[in-house]
């Protein structure tokens, strides 16, 4: 048999859902007296993502809180460190990025012995519910008039996408967990209560801000680059079949966003063949 | 009421089992809350139609300080392979008519010792004229955790001298979800026991295992996990370091907190944290990817009681439970060699002689698990 080469989907892919139904999970000790209560959205392996206000609600400025709860499997000491470390890990990358002026959520606020990194609540959808969504639509009327115009802003979107990661990527950074549930677009402001006949256009038209960096690094190595966008070419296969000529134009897109991704492009064609597995020894 | 016998030397075990399926595919195991090395008693309540007549093993131990090469186990289990048969076949009360298939393991593992054990499981099959069937180690580690612990769909950890991988079922193939990317735990355990001349009998991680639990100092070491992905060769280096220095004791080590001095017991204590560490935050990560709740731990070092806890909070914690049996399931067998060999061969799996060659490569995932939905 050929050693087909099978590559999971990457973790996050699913972790943006609920996984446990455990009513015992508290906020980080800071936020417990808030009112209103920080509402649980997301529930993955490492961290538990609430929505609340910062500071104080009146300011009426939301954030997402991303808490690492310790994990009591640990020693004390290794859990710190490691808390330590990937908070201030995903911050500096969230910094770095936002300095760029890359869509990416502002910090507000972090606390790494509390195990909690407070930052900018990105209102909307993300690309994937609204991939699937439109998907459907666009499968069946592909050849009229509805189906060109839906073509053409989900062109636009994957180009959107493309040269975000691509500026990303030009910022010595790679994101780990490439997925359309962790890019968001951005609801638009206006109020568009009469545009309900153009509201699959406008959907597809907000702004698409990259979010939870928890497994991102700081890297300028053309394999990382490249495994970053095969995870998200794997994610988008998977989330989304029947959808290679619009993962096309991602990649079309990040090809010319900065100077080295046609390397990086080159280097992506080699990590397909061999898949992100190794040939096992022993 | 099929009846095999698998050969099972991959590495420095030569494993002789005899394994009977009382009713065939009719009657699957049904789970039960917790396997910690009870699984003899449960094995009663629960019935599994799984019956083992036999489970004899041969381990060849290199001396404390080196590492078991493989013509030399290739030579161990050549000496050994056909007294471990005749008396594993003693020991079961069976006769050459009461074997349905011979099954041995085809990969992954080192060449020589592999290809030792195949020629005896030719032999055999020529000389009985019974059928072969090749069996990959791996997929034999997972049947054998299944059918003694009764875990139904778990994730798997798979954590031994030559394989770290985190495997879960989906579409008739175990699929690895994460591995280590250089070298295996069990590898990393052993060449840490060479430094410190850790003896390697009964087994080197069982010397450490025994270590570290004298040891409280907690020092730093490299933790690297890339998404559901391991390294250990980074710690290797780190660690191997930490012992020579002990070793040579020139100057004196104290901990920085206690003032107290570092030993041996406190390297394997911190060697012990990390790693497992590592391999329990992954299997999480995948259990919360695939929405399991039971994990099963196979492979040597699996057997590891501080793993086995470990594992066992973080399963807690997610509303699971932990699988997991002790060293005559654990640690590389004939059984479980049987037991995939056996499921194969209800399906009508057969290995051809011209095609019943040894690999030391071979996937997981490249098997075709046909006796599962």
């Amino acid at each position: 048999m050929p050693s087909t080469i099978v590559t999971s989907e990457k973790p996050a892919n699913l972790a943006r859902r609920p996984v446990r139904t455990n009513s015992l999970i508290l906020p980080p000790p800071a936020f417990r007296n808030s009112i209103p209560a920080p509402t649980l959205q997301y529930q993955g392996a490492e961290a538990l993502v609430y929505r609340t206000f910062f500071l104080h609600p009146s300011l009426n400025i939301h954030c997402a809180l991303k808490h690492r709860p310790s994990k009591p499997y640990r020693h004390p000491v290794l859990d710190a460190k490691l808390t330590r470390h990937r908070i201030l890990a995903e911050a500096r990358v969230l910094a770095k990025l936002r300095r760029a002026g890359i869509s990416v959520p502002a910090v507000y606020a972090l606390d790494w012995e509390a195990g909690w990194l407070c930052e900018e609540w990105i209102e909307g959808e993300t690309v994937r519910a609204v991939l699937d969504r439109s998907l459907a639509g666009w499968l069946d009327a592909a050849d009229n008039d509805e189906g060109e115009r839906v073509n053409g802003s989900l062109e636009r979107l994957m180009r959107r996408i493309g040269t975000l990661v691509g500026q990303v990527h030009e910022n010595g950074v790679v994101h780990g967990d490439l997925t359309t549930s962790n890019v968001m677009l951005r609801a638009s402001t206006q109020t568009s209560q009469d545009a309900d006949k153009s509201a699959a256009l406008n959907e597809l038209d907000g702004e698409a801000v990259l979010i939870d960096f928890g497994l991102a690094s700081q890297s300028v190595q053309d394999e990382d680059r490249a495994v970053d966008l095969y995870v998200l070419e794997r994610a988008f296969g998977s989330t989304h079949p029947k959808t290679e000529s619009l993962f096309g134009e991602v990649l079309k897109a990040y090809g010319q966003s900065y100077k080295g991704a046609k390397v990086a492009l080159k280097k992506l064609e080699e990590v397909r063949m061999r898949g992100r597995k190794k040939i096992m020894i022993g | 009421m099929p009846i095999a016998i698998g050969l099972e030397g991959s590495a420095n075990k030569l494993g002789v089992g005899i394994i009977q399926h009382d009713n065939p595919a009719s009657n699957p195991p049904s789970p039960h809350d917790s396997a910690f090395s009870g699984d003899e008693q449960q094995q009663k309540q629960s019935s599994p139609p799984v019956r083992i007549l036999a489970n004899l093993r041969h381990t060849f131990h290199a001396p404390p300080g080196a590492g078991f090469l493989p013509k030399d186990v290739a030579a161990h289990h050549r000496r050994w392979v056909v007294r471990l048969t005749k008396q594993a076949m003693k020991q079961a009360k069976l006769g050459i008519k009461d074997i349905d298939c011979i099954c041995y393991t085809k990969g992954p593992g080192m060449g020589a010792p592999l290809a030792s054990v195949a020629i005896a499981a030719r032999m055999l099959s020529q000389l009985w004229n019974l059928p072969l069937i090749g069996v990959n180690h791996c997929v034999g580690h997972i049947e054998m955790g299944r059918a003694i612990t009764g875990a139904d769909n778990p994730v798997v950890l798979y954590v031994s001298g030559g394989n770290t991988q985190v495997i879960a079922y989906s579409a008739q193939r175990y699929r690895i979800f994460g591995e280590a990317l250089d070298i295996a735990i069990g590898n990393c355990l052993d060449r840490f026991a060479r430094v410190l001349r850790i003896p390697n009998d009964p087994a080197p991680g069982y010397n450490i295992e025994q270590l570290a639990k004298k040891g409280k100092h907690l020092l730093d070491l490299p933790y690297a996990v890339k998404g559901m992905d391991v390294s250990f060769s980074g710690i290797l280096a780190r660690v191997e370091e930490m012992g020579v220095k002990l070793d040579q004791g020139t100057e004196p080590w104290l901990d920085s907190e206690s003032q107290e001095p570092i030993t041996a017991a406190d390297l394997c204590f911190t060697l012990q944290e990390t790693v497992f560490a590592m391999l329990v935050e992954i299997t999480e990560r995948a259990m919360a990817h695939v929405g399991a709740k039971q994990v099963l731990i196979v492979g040597g070092v699996g057997c590891n009681i501080r793993l086995q806890e470990m594992m066992g909070i973080m399963a807690s914690e997610r509303g699971g439970s932990v699988y997991a049996t002790d060293e005559r399931f654990c640690i590389d067998n004939g059984i479980m060699i049987a037991q995939a060999g056996l499921m194969a061969w209800q399906m009508g799996f057969r290995t051809a002689m011209k095609d019943s060659t040894t690999t030391q490569r071979f996937r997981t995932d490249e098997v075709l698990i046909n006796w599962r939905d």
